[in-house]
């Protein structure tokens, strides 16, 4: 298949909360201008790998390759640094600041310690006008007032304003209704696009045949399934989730 | 270009458009100190109308000094608020820079430029022990400063002696308080006010326009330009007026120069809040404080500095207290707290954090001393003075509950 190096790649990764055995020599690949699904049950360990990418809870063993160097990510710090960035289901956004704020929250423009706002302002507006987003109309709006979708689109497209290579984005469209689950995951889709690699965790497996390139399915901490979305169906990829079925990982 | 895809900032439109989004704004529940502008118009309107001292010249010059020890305190404590925290020992901290102000000076002959540095280092102190208790070793606020609130008064206890009094005689300290500004001095404050206003303004809006940024309508700075203008000769020309008992003895006319030293603090703080990154951080952890870890900003040490910042202006409110009372007592500082928590929350200042500004604080601090001069000057029982505004603060912060719940659920 793709002969170009992966962005990130793991191989034979472990983790272990006690008796545990959360991750169990998973192996997982992450391309740009693809869209990477992770799907798996609850408590297949999702989660729980995603948390070792951002650097929040360090796997147990394994190699962790970036652009094929192998690198080690102990902190969210040395994942940042990377280019790695999650957007999280709860958002983190500020509802009391507005969207420039926000995108900008804790690496503002500033000059000796004085605001730079004109700059921040020109490059939050950028970013959102790149992404194509319409939802959006002005980026001085408090984030309290913006919908589930745009809050959404917002958290985005401050991963997109940073040159991040990896974007993470967890369970998405989870709080959204169909009309806007539908914009984010327009947005998702032009983020790959960019040249990003992106990864999306979800459930909803019709979100993720709609957006994904490559689909990875985790069944008690073993990555039983990778497949390209082109090559499988919405009933095998179930069929994997719940344990019925499984391929050989071998990419 | 209406089919190319623009993304607003908010300046766009006429004069009236800003208008509209104002008042949609505020029926949003962003209401900021609107409802205690209007509620200190009412009040001082039926003050007036009740008792025609209230608006005596005299009695205004009184109410600016009654309420700028409380209103640097609120000050200061609307920083602690902003992160959804409290300092209930603010009061206390006060009187004791107080005290050590007054014992600096008549026991130890420092001289009055150094006591002023010593009281409110010895706040910037404080600050920095509650700040690390709370954001350190994780112990509610609350419970900090409520122990710092009992311990400070025993401090006062032993510093002061039982029943003491600390006589300040220095002039300069007395003069904040108690002496008017040369009538001059009133029109030049003023006219320095006005000047960096406009200028500032100006400033930025050139900057926007060679970024090839939209600028707000200038109808906008020419309306607020004209209320500082209009607002401050008001306040000026009716301060200048004579309100000595005998002006044939002693004349008495001239802004107080305790207004200036209040507007210096409210500028300085209002620049921290708005223009720096640690403000910004200030809202942030106040807004979301998970959010803003995550962001990268380090939580734990902006509250630190919140607490030393809150506790310097309870510092100064010290030293002001200090010079209106011309001397200091064991009991200095005790009860002002609550009312400069009022003051702020009363002004528009959220309890639950992240929302309100520095002006809030001095408008709330208005409707506070307002309350208190107009109830005495009609001569209500204080107790009724107390329960009234007890009932202010109750139905400020009832609004405040109400507006958060709002903006949480939609």
């Amino acid at each position: 298949m793709s002969t170009e190096t992966p962005v990130i790649e793991l191989k034979n990764v472990k983790k272990n909360f006690g008796p545990v055995e959360v991750l169990k020599d998973v192996n997982f690949s992450v391309r740009a201008g693809e869209v990477t699904a992770l799907v798996g049950d609850n408590g297949a360990g999702k989660s729980t790998l995603i948390k070792g990418l951002a650097g929040i809870q360090p796997y147990d063993q394994g190699t962790i390759l970036f652009e094929g160097n192998p690198v080690e990510l102990k902190s969210p710090r040395q994942s940042s640094d990377l280019g790695i960035d999650v957007v999280y289901q709860d958002l983190a956004l500020c509802d009391n600041l507005d969207i420039v704020h926000n995108m900008f929250l804790g690496r503002e423009k500033a000059h000796t310690g004085v605001l730079d706002e004109g700059a921040m302002e020109s490059k939050a507006a950028d970013t959102l006008t790149s992404l194509s987003v319409r939802t959006v109309k002005s980026v001085r709006q408090k984030v309290a007032r913006l919908s589930g979708g745009q809050r959404q689109t917002v958290a985005i497209a401050r991963a997109v304003l940073w040159n991040n290579k990896v974007v993470i984005l967890d369970e998405p469209t989870a709080a959204l209704g169909v009309a806007q689950t539908e914009q984010v995951l327009q947005l998702v889709r032009r983020l790959a696009d960019s040249g990003k690699a992106v990864i999306i965790i979800s459930h909803n497996l019709q979100d993720v045949f709609a957006v994904a390139d490559r689909i990875y399915v985790l069944y008690l901490g073993k990555m039983t399934a990778a497949v390209k979305k082109s090559e499988t169906s919405q009933a095998d990829v179930v069929g994997y989730i719940t344990g019925a079925k499984t391929q050989e990982v071998g990419v | 270009m209406s089919n190319q895809n623009t993304i607003q900032t908010g300046n766009e439109g006429s004069f009236l458009d800003a208008g509209r989004n104002y008042i949609a704004r505020v029926k949003g529940g962003e209401t900021g100190s609107l409802p205690a502008l209007l509620g200190l118009i009412i009040l001082a309107t039926l003050f007036a109308a009740a008792n025609p001292i209230f608006l005596k010249p005299i009695n205004f010059a009184n109410l600016l000094t009654q309420t700028a020890t409380v209103t640097t305190l609120a000050m200061g404590l609307t920083f602690v608020l902003l992160l959804g925290e409290i300092d209930l020992a603010a009061g206390v901290t006060a009187g004791l820079s107080a005290a050590f102000l007054a014992i600096s000076m008549s026991n130890y002959g420092v001289a009055w430029p150094l006591a002023v540095v010593i009281a409110i280092s010895l706040g910037m102190l404080i600050g920095f022990l509650i700040g690390v208790l709370v954001a350190k070793v994780g112990i509610p606020s609350f419970v900090v400063t409520l122990a710092a609130f009992l311990a400070f008064q025993g401090l006062q206890l032993v510093v002061v002696g039982k029943g003491g009094l600390i006589g300040i005689d220095a002039p300069p300290i007395l003069a904040i308080m108690n002496t008017p500004m040369p009538i001059a001095f009133g029109w030049i404050l003023l006219a320095v006010i006005f000047v960096l206003y406009v200028g500032s303004a100006l400033y930025s809006r050139r900057q926007r326009t060679t970024s090839g940024q939209l600028n707000k309508p200038m109808g906008i700075l020419v309306f607020r330009s004209l209320t500082i203008l209009i607002v401050g000769a008001g306040f000026v020309s009716f301060l200048n007026l004579e309100r000595g008992a005998n002006p044939a003895v002693t004349s008495l006319k001239g802004v107080p120069y305790v207004v200036p030293i209040v507007l210096i603090l409210l500028a300085a703080g209002t620049f921290v809040l708005n223009r720096t990154k640690f403000g910004r951080h200030v809202y942030a952890v106040g807004g979301n404080a998970e959010a803003a870890r995550r962001a990268g900003i380090q939580v734990s040490r902006v509250r630190i500095k919140v607490f030393m910042i809150s506790s310097s202006f309870a510092g100064i409110a010290g030293i002001l207290m200090a010079s209106r009372q011309a001397s200091v007592d064991a009991a200095a500082g005790r009860s002002i707290v609550l009312n400069a928590i009022a003051a702020a929350v009363v002004g528009g200042v959220s309890l639950f954090g992240g929302r309100g500004r520095l002006s809030d604080a001095v408008i709330g601090g208005f409707v506070i001393a307002v309350i208190d001069n107009g109830l005495g000057l009609i001569g209500l029982a204080s107790g009724l003075n107390l329960a009234i505004t007890g009932g202010v603060l109750l139905l400020a912060a009832t609004a405040d509950a109400i507006t958060s719940r709002k903006s949480r659920t939609s």
